[in-house]
Formats: C-alpha cells, sequence, structure tokens
C-alpha cells in the first residue's frame, strides 16, 4: 500500500519536471503565436494576456503575399527533387555495397562514410567557387545536387544495412527465374525496402527543408530564396515590427510541424537507427 | 554452363559500375572536390575571382590563423558551449528520457513536445528567440519583471557576457530532444531482466541507475557527445541569425568568422585555410574519439557484421 502512495507520490513530481520542461518549449512558441496577433504596442503593454483586440491583419498580410508563397514552393520543390535524386542515386549504390562482392569495395564504402565527416559549413567556401564555375548559382540545381551529394553519406549507410537484412535466396530465386540484377533492384529489392526508404526520405525531407548556408550563398535571386533564406531577410526587412515578423516565423514554421505531426514515427526511428549506425 | 557463368560475371561487373557512377560522381566532384579545393587555396592570397589564384603565399594564411585573437576566440568559444553542451544539456537530457521511460500517463504527448523543436530549422528558431530576447518587447525580460527579477533583465543578446549563455539555452532548447531521444532509444534497448534482477539482489534506485543503466547506456552516450561536438565545431545557422557572431566576437564561431572572410570581405585564401583548420579539427577529433572512446563500440559493430557476412 505504501509503495503504491510512493509511485504516486514520485510520478506526481515527475508531471511536475515534465510539464515545467513542456512549458519551457510551449511558451516560447504560444508567445510567438499570440505575438502576431497583436500589434507591437500591445506586445509590451500587454506581454502575457491574449490579444485585445485580435490583430489578425499581420497573418492576413503575409498569407496574401508572394513573400510567403514563393519561398514556400521553392522549398517544396528543392526538399522533394532532393529526396527522389538522393534515394535512387542512394539506393543504387548500396546495392552494390550489401550485396557484390568486388576489388577496392571496402575501400570505396570507407570513402563514403568517413564523408559523414564532411559537413557544408567545412565545403560553403569552395562549393560556392565550384559551383559559380559550374554557372550554378540562381539555379535551384545549385543547391539540390550538394543536398543530395551531401546526403548520400547517411543514405547509403542505412540503406546498405537494410539491404543486407534480405536474405540472400530471394536474390538467387529471382536469378533463376530469369531476374537481371536491375530488375531484381527495381521490382523486389525497393519494394522490400519501402519501410527503410520511408526513414531515410523523411531524414532527408529534413535536411533539405532546414537547409540554410547552401541556399544563402547560391540565391542571390530573391524569387529562388527558400523559406529559411526569406525567414531571416524578412527579419531584417521588419526588424522594428516585432510582431509582423512572430507572425512570418510563426507560419514558416507550420510545415515543418505539420510534417513532423505525420511522419513522427520515421523521423524518430531514422535517428535512433542513423546514430547507431553511422 | 560456363558461358552463362561468364556472362554472368560480366553483367555483374557492369552493374557495379553503372549502379556506383552516379553516387560515385556526385561524391567526388561536389563533397571531396571542395575539400581539395579548399586545401589549394587555403596557400594563397586571393579574393576569390578571376580563375585559379596566382599569389602564392604558403602557410603564410596559417600562421596568421594562430595569431588572429578572432579564430583563437572561436576556439575557446566552442570549447565553453562543448563543456555547455556535454555537463548540462545532455545530463538534462538523458534524466529527462529516463523519466519518459516510466509508466508515466502522457508520456507520448511529453515526447511529442520535447522533440518537436528538432524539426524546426536553425533559422526560424534564431529568429523567434531574438524576438524572446529582445530587450523590450521580449518574452525573457517580461517573465523576469512578472516575478520581480527587474534587476537582472538583460540586453541578452547584446551583452558581451550573457550572449554566449543564450546561444547555449537556445541550442539546448532546439537539440535536447534529439539526445533525449538517443538516449530513450538506447535505454528501451536494455532488457528488463537486468535491472529487475538488479532490484531483486537488493539495489536501491540510484545502484541500479549507477551501476546497470549507465554502463549499459555508454555506448548511446559516447555516440550522442560526439554529435553533439561535431555540431559545435560546424555551429552556423544559430549563430548568424541570432547574433550575427556579436557583439564584438563574444557569441563567434569558426564557421561564423570563415563566412565573415569568405563571403563579406573577399579574403577567400584566409577563409579556406580557416575551412581547413575546421575540417582538421573535425577529422582529427573524429579519429582520436573513435580510437580511443568508442573503439569497444565499433569493435562490437565489426563483430556483428562479420557475421552477418
Amino acid at each position: 500500500m505504501s509503495t503504491r502512495r510512493d509511485t504516486k507520490v514520485r510520478h506526481f513530481w515527475l508531471h511536475v519536471v515534465a510539464i515545467a520542461v513542456g512549458l519551457g518549449i510551449i511558451v516560447p512558441v504560444a508567445f510567438g503565436v499570440l505575438g502576431g496577433f497583436k500589434d507591437n504596442g500591445q506586445l509590451s503593454t500587454n506581454p502575457f494576456g491574449l490579444p485585445d483586440p485580435w490583430v489578425p491583419e499581420n497573418y492576413t498580410i503575409i498569407l496574401g503575399s508572394s513573400g510567403f508563397w514563393r519561398p514556400m514552393f521553392n522549398s517544396t520543390l528543392i526538399a522533394l527533387t532532393t529526396v527522389v535524386v538522393l534515394v535512387l542515386v542512394a539506393s543504387m549504390a548500396a546495392y552494390v555495397f550489401a550485396r557484390f562482392n568486388f576489388r577496392g569495395r571496402e575501400v570505396l564504402y570507407t570513402l563514403f562514410a568517413a564523408g559523414l565527416m564532411f559537413p557544408f559549413t567545412v565545403a560553403i567556401l569552395p562549393l560556392f567557387v565550384l559551383l559559380r564555375e559550374l554557372s550554378l548559382l540562381n539555379s535551384p540545381l545549385g543547391v539540390i545536387l550538394p543536398q543530395v551529394a551531401f546526403g548520400l553519406p547517411m543514405t547509403v549507410i542505412i540503406l546498405r544495412s537494410f539491404f543486407r537484412t534480405i536474405p540472400g535466396e530471394v536474390e538467387e530465386a529471382a536469378i533463376l527465374d530469369g531476374c537481371t540484377p536491375f530488375g531484381f533492384f527495381w521490382r523486389i529489392l525497393l519494394p522490400m525496402a519501402r519501410p527503410a526508404l520511408a526513414t531515410v526520405s523523411v531524414l532527408s525531407v529534413v535536411a533539405s527543408w532546414n537547409n540554410f548556408m547552401l541556399p544563402l550563398v547560391v540565391f542571390t535571386d530573391p524569387s529562388w530564396w527558400t523559406l529559411p533564406v526569406a525567414v531571416q531577410q524578412f527579419q531584417g526587412q521588419y526588424a522594428d515590427d516585432t510582431a509582423r515578423v512572430l507572425a512570418y516565423v510563426v507560419l514558416a514554421m507550420l510545415p515543418a510541424l505539420a510534417f513532423y505531426a505525420v511522419a513522427e514515427r520515421q523521423l524518430v526511428g531514422g535517428l535512433a537507427s542513423g546514430a547507431t549506425k553511422g | 554452363m560456363e558461358g552463362s557463368l561468364r556472362r554472368r560475371r560480366r553483367l555483374d561487373k557492369l552493374t557495379v559500375a553503372l549502379f556506383l557512377a552516379p553516387a560515385l560522381l556526385l561524391f567526388v566532384v561536389l563533397v571531396v572536390g571542395p575539400i581539395v579545393l579548399a586545401m589549394y587555396t587555403s596557400l594563397f592570397k586571393w579574393n576569390g575571382f578571376g580563375g585559379l589564384p596566382q599569389d602564392f603565399v604558403g602557410l603564410d594564411n596559417f600562421r596568421r590563423l594562430f595569431e588572429d585573437e578572432v579564430f583563437i576566440g572561436d576556439l575557446e568559444r566552442g570549447l565553453i558551449l562543448v563543456l555547455l553542451s556535454v555537463f548540462v544539456q545532455l545530463p538534462v537530457a538523458l534524466g529527462l528520457a529516463l523519466l519518459l521511460n516510466q509508466p508515466l500517463r502522457g508520456r507520448a504527448f511529453y515526447r511529442l513536445v520535447f522533440f518537436a523543436p528538432y524539426v524546426l530549422s536553425e533559422v526560424i528558431t534564431a529568429v523567434l528567440f531574438t524576438m524572446v530576447f529582445s530587450p523590450n518587447q521580449g518574452l525573457a525580460n517580461q517573465v523576469m519583471s512578472a516575478i520581480g527579477l527587474e534587476n537582472l533583465q538583460q540586453e541578452w543578446l547584446a551583452n558581451t557576457s550573457t550572449v554566449l549563455y543564450a546561444l547555449f539555452f537556445v541550442i539546448s532548447w532546439k537539440y535536447f530532444g534529439l539526445h533525449m531521444i538517443l538516449y530513450l532509444a538506447g535505454r528501451q534497448g536494455i532488457p528488463k531482466e537486468l535491472t529487475e534482477a538488479a532490484l531483486t539482489d537488493g539495489a536501491g534506485t540510484w545502484q541500479v541507475f549507477r551501476h546497470v543503466t549507465l554502463p549499459l547506456l555508454g555506448p548511446t552516450i559516447r555516440i550522442s557527445v560526439f554529435l553533439s561536438i561535431i555540431g559545435a565545431i560546424q555551429l552556423f545557422d544559430m549563430v548568424w541569425v541570432l547574433t550575427g557572431g556579436g557583439p564584438i566576437h563574444s557569441s563567434e564561431t569558426m564557421a561564423v568568422t570563415m563566412f565573415q572572410y569568405g563571403f563579406r570581405r573577399s579574403e577567400v585564401g584566409y577563409a579556406s585555410a580557416i575551412s581547413v583548420a575546421m575540417f582538421l579539427i573535425s577529422l582529427v577529433f573524429a579519429l582520436l574519439y573513435q580510437r580511443f572512446v568508442m573503439r569497444r563500440d565499433i569493435e562490437g559493430a565489426i563483430t556483428t557484421m562479420r557475421e552477418k557476412r
């Protein structure tokens, strides 16, 4: 009896801690959401309360402007293209690494895996010079192709380890039935690997959506800006108009949060498996 | 039969070549290429324009690096951020992971909330917190005055003595959920029998944690420390948007310094030297860490790989 009460008391305190941490996350976001419905006068006089009166203009003006929808479209286009190309290229490589024996396999694989050590930050300057020489500045390919290249290590590692779990008998049977290596890859391996493909797709969508440094230097033309670049520029432009910047940030958050709500399982699973395998 | 085997071999070789080619091409041109290019241009004084650099200066850029107070400061600030992460952020994340491992009502919801900031971009997080920390209308100061701590109000991001801690707070706000998820996955991988056996043998909660849970979480903790340090070495987006590295360089990181020289002041040669330094620091750290800290974990991984083969 007393142990049950102990557990109850302990759980009460655990809830207190969890709620405190939760508030630490929710309050800044709520400050943003509500702040967007206030005007700047209200922000200083009435920081915590509900807006009075509610001022929806901050949101409606942004929602009616191409300065919001254009970056949204660009971010979506770039994220989707990156994922499609990355998953295709990486799964082809992972298939070869997982199921073929050839000279230099381990060396090449180690080279790819070592790519985890080369992040954008280190390479951004020479990458910029290179993209300029290739005339890829102000072109979506200038962001997509490097994103694919830098996404390869993690994706190849996760996919290879998944492909290895598919029994060799499946492949032998397919080949006896007259399947070419490509036929096996395309018609049998990829469909079987759907959960792993979902995981790596979700990870790379998030990475592309949140990428800032590369689009920042590649796109000088505002009509190609992605959402993070546009958010930063908007903040610079309306530095004195806190309420309006809050409204823009909140709207820019929504797609990521909606995506999270849908794909939480793949994201969490992917990060856990990626970290242990990388 | 022999002919078909040979044909099969040739087909295999062709498959390997064709399937590897796109990945290899992209990787060599866009990942390896830039690193090599940075090493080359770091040996020149170069403004970044007009074909290849001409003005060869040897290792001068690197000598300048070690006399540059800002760069030395970057290293110190990086070290502070790493220490804060490892000794504050990660223990908190571990504590919360163990909390969420309890059979608590609503824990799925807590987990959803704790992890949510991870999906927001660093830019969005940083812009939001610029507002939170803004001196007049910001949330932080208004909370302070609401609970009667007016004298602790600050221009958080404009004060050289608070800015690094404000930055650390925002980093932790965004990333503790990631580490928590890793620990939670690691904790759930520990068989129940082990902790139960320890409890039946009379171990207290603390002893179970200290002598069973913590050692078995070792590999996860080592990975999470690794990710945290590599992240700190490359930190850019958050700082760039939150403070731009200021005031007077007091929140600047290596990446910000590199960006300033490379993209704002057209000292591409010197900025390349900073890139190379960042690369070498990450590489040396990664090799040493894997050699001395993660050795046992990797040995385990390699033996399981051999079994599968």
